[in-house]
């Protein structure tokens, strides 16, 4: 199992955002879907501990993330964020500075072609590029860490339909090619239905029984 | 390297008018800084006439152990002033005071040692007053901006630390723009020193008869320290006050509701 999540439970401000939440994710692509604030984007910030349960436990691989390095923990499993939050410079230059924390060497062209980005966009600076092209480039620059597991808050909350289906080829083609785990946030069952194996209902911050399939 | 004058008290009644004309002005224009004005005015009387005796006890008494409570004193209500200002931040006071103290410390300890001043109360209390002033305002301003910018810049933060970096590489490129910050007032104000204004100590050296040279060969001197301890300061607060807006586990605490 890639994640396993027991009775967590995680108050923000006094107010629940999730209560006694149950729930397991294995390798594959599994998607959590509920609507807007029922804490799916925080769950999904538990599982590389960008923030941690109040209660309850989250094990990746069978063991307890609260024992792991966060850092380590977070080159394996990478978040991309729902919306773009590129550090100033080039692409080229983000997925250097990715690829450098998680100890190895960028191959820029690789990961943006997986990214499904054309090599010319290694010298743009990020500053100038469509929220489409930025989310791409989140998209390629946690790839240059070869992580094991992909987070994607939202991936495609922000872009039109056009560029919303070439995002879901890209990642369909990213999982059949690196053969990586996703864990897809999404607001939409249907996207939801296309883009995973398995889903997790999450309503006011609990699971919903039976709706996994 | 000074010769004193006499102020008589008349003469600072009579400055008084300069006070009234900023109320005139106040209440015309209708700022409303009527009652700050007169506040003002009157702390200002009470503060330096209390300083103005402690200073005189403390030269007379000519005990460094004196000197540096008063310096302690000024360091402990310099930091609690400066995180009136930096709200923003987390927790601000204790790094403030470590910053102010060790601002003080080094800079007063240097110009000692490169025996530019002398151990000595008449040194000491203005200089030491002077560097922890400055280092305040400094770093106030650069705490004030890195509270900005971290609350401004959450999701750029939480995105890098998301890649494995550490709290201090994710905040790194908002504390040298913190730092930056609680610098160039200092550094611009240095660069027309002389031609846009007269710095305080040279003016009061001239009004006292000092020789030009001297004066503005001792204002070089404090110039050049102050630079020395805002930058030791602004580095000091903006690398210990970061730390305070992380966790232990990397991650960004929660805003305050």
């Amino acid at each position: 199992m890639l994640f396993e999540l027991r009775d967590v439970c995680l108050a923000r401000c006094g107010r629940p955002v999730l209560e006694s939440f149950d729930a397991e994710v294995p390798a594959g692509a599994t998607a959590i879907v509920g609507p807007s604030g029922s804490g799916k984007s925080t769950l999904l910030r538990l599982l590389n501990r960008l923030a941690d349960p109040d209660r309850g436990t989250i094990s990746y691989r069978g063991e307890p993330i609260a024992t792991r390095d966060p850092l380590r923990l977070r080159r394996e499993v990478s978040l991309v964020p729902q919306l773009p939050a590129l550090l100033d410079g080039t692409v080229e230059s983000n997925i250097g500075y990715a690829a450098r924390l998680a100890g190895g060497d960028p191959d820029p062209a690789r990961c943006l072609r997986l990214a499904g980005l054309g090599t010319e966009f290694a010298d743009r600076e990020v500053a100038r590029l469509s929220v489409g092209e930025q989310q791409r480039a989140m998209l390629a620059r946690a790839l240059a860490q070869q992580p094991d597991v992909l987070l994607l808050d939202e991936p495609t909350s922000a872009l039109d339909h056009d560029a919303r289906d070439a995002i879901e080829r890209t990642l369909t083609e990213l999982r059949r090619e690196l053969g990586i785990s996703v864990v897809l946030v999404t607001h939409d069952p249907e996207q939801a239905r296309r883009m995973s194996d398995r889903v997790i209902r999450i309503e006011a911050g609990r699971a919903v029984n039976g709706a996994t399939r | 390297m000074t010769s004193s004058i006499h102020v008589a008290l008349w003469q600072v009644a009579a400055s008084l008018v300069l006070v009234a004309i900023a109320i005139a002005i106040s209440r015309w224009q209708e700022a409303d800084l009527e009652r700050d004005i007169g506040i003002a005015t009157i702390r200002s009387i009470v503060q330096l006439t209390l300083i103005g005796y402690a200073i005189k006890l403390i030269f007379e008494v000519d005990s460094i152990w004196l000197v540096l409570a008063l310096l302690a004193v000024m360091v402990l209500f310099g930091a609690l002033t400066a995180r009136g200002r930096a709200k923003t931040v987390p927790n601000a006071f204790w790094p403030l005071l470590i910053t102010l103290a060790i601002a003080a410390a080094s800079t007063l300890g240097l110009v000692v040692a490169l025996g530019i001043f002398e151990p000595t109360p008449r040194y000491l209390v203005p200089v030491g007053g002077m560097v922890i002033g400055n280092s305040m305002t400094a770093s106030a301003v650069a705490l004030n901006r890195l509270g900005d910018e971290v609350g401004a810049g959450r999701a750029r933060i939480e995105a890098t630390l998301a890649l494995g970096a550490t709290a201090r590489e994710a905040a790194l490129p908002i504390v040298r723009r913190s730092l930056r910050s609680g610098m160039i007032t200092l550094v611009d104000s240095t660069k027309t020193t002389g031609l846009i204004f007269f710095p305080g100590t040279m003016v009061g050296m001239l009004l006292a008869g000092a020789n030009p040279t001297d004066a503005v060969r001792l204002q070089l001197i404090l110039l050049y320290s102050l630079l020395g301890s805002v930058a030791i300061a602004g580095l000091l607060a903006t690398n210990l006050a970061y730390r305070n807006f992380f966790t232990p586990a990397q991650q960004l605490r929660e805003e305050p509701e």
